[in-house]
């Protein structure tokens, strides 16, 4: 038989006076004792719907007074099913789909998928067509990487820097208003090529953009590099020694926040990254501060590649002339015979590959975001597989939150960067 | 990857009956249940060869009447900067298996935990062999081919009105 409260508390001061309140309490049947209470794991179950998950990610996490002792990721609370969905549509179709993958930066999605389409097709898309992808996909990592940037320390307490990372985003995505007619699910990319040439005028603000945008970047650095709440809540918080991040197949800043410098623009030269120059940087310490400061230095790289681009972007098409892979031009199906009758056929039965396996990855702001397409010769694709980064890094969250405190849980996870979207596919 | 560096990928799974195929430049092993392992283990462990990250794995349903599923694992060397692919072919039709790979690599669990959502196939040994992302209590395995796309009515019990 346990002590009661009272008896408790008359062991140490054995001339207190018993209160009414103890008396009900004593009254009541209880299971659990106070000291008990602080003794027992208790199991916490943190989201689907959390402010610090950024989406519907579900943690069950089992503590020990404030420390993690376990945490196990439940998935699936976003899944669409988009893999079963590519195989019943044509490989055009598939394109807006990849939009609601990573919607941080849809651009890179869309890029991603036709590389491995025109992979598997043996299509080369035009020099200019290239060189507006690049632009595109870059300004798409700024755009995540701000997001990234703006929610860590919105995590951590501060609102302002946040609010400055959607001002410097919201440019962006008026940049893409003027060339691409949408700002947010762009679905940009063709198989072949760009749904429209990038105009003067846009590539104006592109140049203005990056022009000032630096000096915001700055701004952005000074407001909490030395801010002591800041750098005290992600210093060696979520570190993950070397040999684990490979093993977990991690890619990415975090990856390169382990002094690894596998980025595939540098290792896979995709686009026309071989033609620019631009360093991939990396950190050794491996914990939520070092892949913070990753991304921000990636942002100020992805400036220089895009002012390269810029200046050595050549004139001449942006689609690739492939009558029976890729779409004609807009103006040339209302004039012509032959374009209308391409037209037609891609766009009802779509285009018929050779039969093969084809994969085609990219490096995202998260990672290597790859497609694994199997074709059956047909017009849609026999298997779609989506590699996607964040799933993958999304797996170490229980390594990393391990012993750690239940309130660095929201700075570890605001590290990882993950995008449910894209996740839970 | 070179000539070379495939070449004496070839020579050290020489022993395993391995064959090897092509994904867009990028080659691939074609492998067996009972081989995959050792082959694995070949390309992770032997210093010369070391594809120390596994990226992901993909599994297919061919629909056919033999080897109809197939696993294919994506690994990616570091110290080399290459791909090489490891496809299984899983001769059982009925209770497709294969042995796990997360001795080897760690980031295979969920890989193999989606596969085994999605497709069905069981892979022996696995620690945590679970549902992904369909909930528990679902039955079917909806990227196989005889899943319809619009799902099957009442597999998913729904509130009652």
């Amino acid at each position: 038989m346990s002590k009661t409260v009272y008896e408790k508390l008359k062991e140490n001061d054995p001339e207190i006076p018993k209160s009414k309140i103890l008396d009900a309490l004593e009254s009541q049947d209880l299971s659990v004792e106070f000291d008990d209470a602080l003794e027992n794991e208790m199991v916490l179950n943190m989201g689907p719907q959390h402010p610090a998950t950024h989406g519907v990610l579900r943690l069950l996490i089992s503590l020990d007074g404030e420390t993690i002792k376990k945490a196990v990721p439940d998935l699936g609370y976003l899944h669409r099913g988009y893999e079963k969905l590519a195989e019943n549509m044509s490989y055009h179709e598939f394109i807006p789909h990849t939009d609601r993958l990573d919607y941080l930066q849809p651009v890179a999605n869309n890029i991603a998928y036709t590389l491995a389409v025109e992979k598997l097709l043996n299509l080369e898309v035009p020099e200019r067509g290239q060189y507006v992808r690049t632009i595109s996909a870059e300004l798409g990592r700024i755009q995540s990487h701000l997001i990234a940037y703006g929610t860590t320390v919105m995590d951590t307490g501060g609102l302002t820097p946040f609010l400055w990372a959607m001002r410097e985003r919201e440019k962006i995505l008026d940049i893409y208003d003027m060339y691409i007619g949408v700002r947010f699910t762009t679905s940009y990319s063709r198989i072949g090529g760009v749904a429209q040439d990038i105009t003067d005028e846009a590539l104006r603000a592109i140049t203005k953009f990056i022009d000032e945008f630096p000096g915001y970047l700055k701004e952005m650095r000074n407001i909490i590099e030395r801010n002591r709440v800041f750098v005290d809540r992600l210093e060696g918080i979520g570190y993950m020694s070397k040999e684990d991040v490979i093993n977990y197949g991690i890619t990415g800043p975090i990856l390169r926040a382990a002094g690894i410098d596998s980025d595939l623009r540098k290792d896979e030269p995709y686009l026309v990254y071989d033609k620019v120059d631009f360093d991939v940087p990396t950190a050794t310490e491996s914990d939520s501060l070092a892949r913070f400061w990753l991304r921000f230095e990636e942002m100020y790289q992805s400036v220089k590649i895009i002012r390269q681009c810029i200046e050595k972007m050549p004139k001449g098409p942006v689609n690739a002339l492939a009558p029976k892979k890729a779409l004609p031009k807009k103006e040339k199906i209302y004039t012509k015979m032959e374009e209308l009758i391409h037209d037609f056929m891609l766009i009802n039965f779509g285009q018929n590959p050779p039969v093969g396996e084809s994969y085609g990855a990219v490096e995202s702001s998260k990672g290597e975001l790859g497609f694994y397409i199997i074709s059956d010769g047909t017009g849609h694709p026999f298997r779609t597989k989506i590699h996607s980064p964040s799933f993958c890094n999304l797996q170490s969250l229980p390594v990393m939150l391990k012993d750690a405190f239940i309130s660095d849980s929201v700075v570890i996870i605001g590290g990882l960067d993950p995008v449910m979207g894209e996740a839970d596919k | 990857m070179n000539e070379d560096r495939l070449n004496l990928i070839k020579e050290k799974l020489s022993g395993y009956g391995a064959e090897f195929y092509d994904v867009n430049g990028t080659p691939g092993v074609i492998t067996t249940p009972e081989n995959v392992v050792k082959v694995c283990e070949t390309l992770k462990n032997d210093s010369t060869i070391s594809f120390e990250q596994c990226r992901d794995a993909v599994s297919v349903d061919r629909f056919k009447k033999q080897n109809r599923f197939e696993v294919i694992y994506s690994l990616y060397s570091l110290a080399h900067r290459d791909r090489l692919f490891v496809k299984v072919l899983i001769p059982d039709v009925k209770n497709p298996a294969t042995p796990s790979l997360t001795g080897l690599w760690n980031s295979v669990n969920w890989y193999e935990r989606e596969a085994y959502d999605m497709m069905g196939i069981v892979f022996t040994g696995h620690p945590d062999m679970r549902r992904i992302y369909m909930p528990e209590e679902f039955e079917h395995y909806p990227l196989r081919k005889d899943f319809p796309l619009m799902g099957i009515p009442g597999s998913l019990p729904l509130p009652k009105k």
